[in-house]
């Protein structure tokens, strides 16, 4: 529990580690960094959590750089040993597409790469060790530093939001404004019970994205406290607890990358289905 | 864990890396992919192509070597009848020539035999009359006795 800002409680180390770093107007002082939590909720809306920002885009950056470089560089040859892991990861994705969604459509399968290997790396900055990071930035003097992008509630909404736009799209493309008001009136229990079709299937579409999003930041979340937990033990028995909940998070990190990427796919093509 | 702009924020660099990926990452590397798949199966064709012509160039080969193994045996079967008819060919000619040297050789020597025979008589028929006329101390008429002493002579 070296966080290198002297004597805390635990409550007040746990709540630390909680905390974005949030830029925004503030009532009282203006455009400012946020002290602590309660500032950064006092200012609402119209703010932003600088370190998630910082930490999801710089990981996107290093997806596309990567990728980028072995797509520029690729031979329909023997493979080197980067195009070789590429190729695995973009034949296992392209697999899981073309396993659920059976249309013609060229975003899919690039979209299902793009979350599943930007997820995927977001979820892996849990395995370094919750000190580190927010240790240097306070050397820094940056104050707080959450280093999991979907630990915070933003990041997840932000992409779930992004593929329920993709749904609306997509179910408006393939049947129309009126076959899509359709498919949500007078569905399950036929044109007489509309209002009642409505809400349900309403609900059911705004559970999506919702689901989505909430299902990856709870496990992210609570991966991440358990992680400060053990952080609060003596130094000499954390590695006890913390090595293996390390080693099963790598399977939680694929896994909620995965779901992300397999349900993003299934929505679409419901999206595209024609009832 | 308040709902901010940073939602907005994710959504924006959450497309542009969408964008990203469809545009410079997925094509290069799905058409190598397909690429090397359509190179790998043509390699596969070959291969197959080339067994099949491995194995008809050896069927070729064995028919060829058992064609010329019969060629090579029906020339020295040929050439063993050849030698056999020069041989006894040979042997016809040279009992021929012996025949004819033979009955050359007999021809002559009964010439001789005879030409000594008639000789012979000739002398014996002169003796004959020499030693007649000292037996008989007497001239004998030669015109008289001649063709009997020849008649004699004759008989031998």
């Amino acid at each position: 529990m070296a966080s290198g800002s002297g004597t805390q409680t635990s409550s007040e180390y746990i709540t630390h580690h909680l905390t974005n770093l949030t830029f925004g107007n503030h009532p009282d002082n203006g455009w400012s960094i946020a002290h602590g939590a309660h500032e950064a909720a006092e200012m609402g809306f119209w703010a932003i959590n600088l370190d998630t920002m910082f930490w999801s885009v710089a990981l996107g950056l290093l997806f596309c750089w990567f990728f980028r470089k072995v797509a520029k560089n690729v031979t329909s040859d023997v493979p080197g040993g980067a195009q070789n892991f590429v190729e695995t990861v973009i034949e296992f994705v392209d697999d899981n597409v073309k396993g659920i969604f059976h249309y013609k459509n060229a975003l899919i399968a690039p979209l299902s790469l793009t979350i599943f290997v930007w997820v995927f790396l977001m979820n892996a900055m849990d395995l370094v060790p919750v000190d580190w990071i927010p240790f240097i930035a306070s050397q820094m003097g940056v104050e707080y530093m959450k280093v999991v992008p979907t630990t915070d509630v933003n990041a997840t909404l932000g992409m779930a939001f992004t593929v329920f736009g993709l749904i609306i799209f997509f179910s408006i493309k393939q049947k129309g404004v009126s076959g899509f008001l359709a498919e949500l009136s007078f569905q399950p229990l036929g044109k007489w019970l509309l209002p009642f079709n409505l809400f349900l299937e309403l609900v059911g579409l705004l559970a999506k994205p919702i689901s989505l999003a909430l299902r990856l930041f709870g496990n992210m979340y609570a991966g991440e406290m358990v992680f400060i937990l053990i952080a609060l033990l003596p130094f000499w028995v954390q590695w006890a607890l913390s090595v293996p909940w390390a080693i099963f998070h790598i399977l939680v990190i694929t896994l909620q990358a995965f779901i992300f990427m397999v349900l993003t796919i299934v929505y679409l093509a419901m999206a595209h289905d024609d009832h | 864990m308040n709902i901010n702009l940073t939602i907005i924020g994710q959504v924006i660099a959450f497309a542009i890396f969408v964008w990203f990926c469809m545009k410079y990452v997925w094509p290069p590397i799905t058409a190598a992919l397909a690429e090397r798949k359509q190179k790998i199966a043509e390699g596969l064709d070959a291969a197959d192509r080339a067994e099949r012509d491995l194995q008809l160039a050896k069927e070729k080969a064995a028919a060829d070597l058992r064609k010329s193994k019969e060629e090579a045996a029906a020339i020295i079967e040929q050439a063993n009848k050849r030698a056999n008819q020069i041989i006894d060919e040979a042997k016809e000619q040279a009992s021929d020539e012996a025949g004819r040297v033979k009955t050359a050789a007999q021809a002559e020597l009964d010439q001789e035999i005879n030409q000594a025979r008639e000789q012979l008589r000739s002398q014996v028929a002169a003796l004959a009359l020499a030693g007649a006329e000292k037996v008989l101390e007497a001239s004998i008429d030669e015109k008289a006795h001649g063709k009997l002493v020849e008649k004699l002579a004759a008989e031998l």
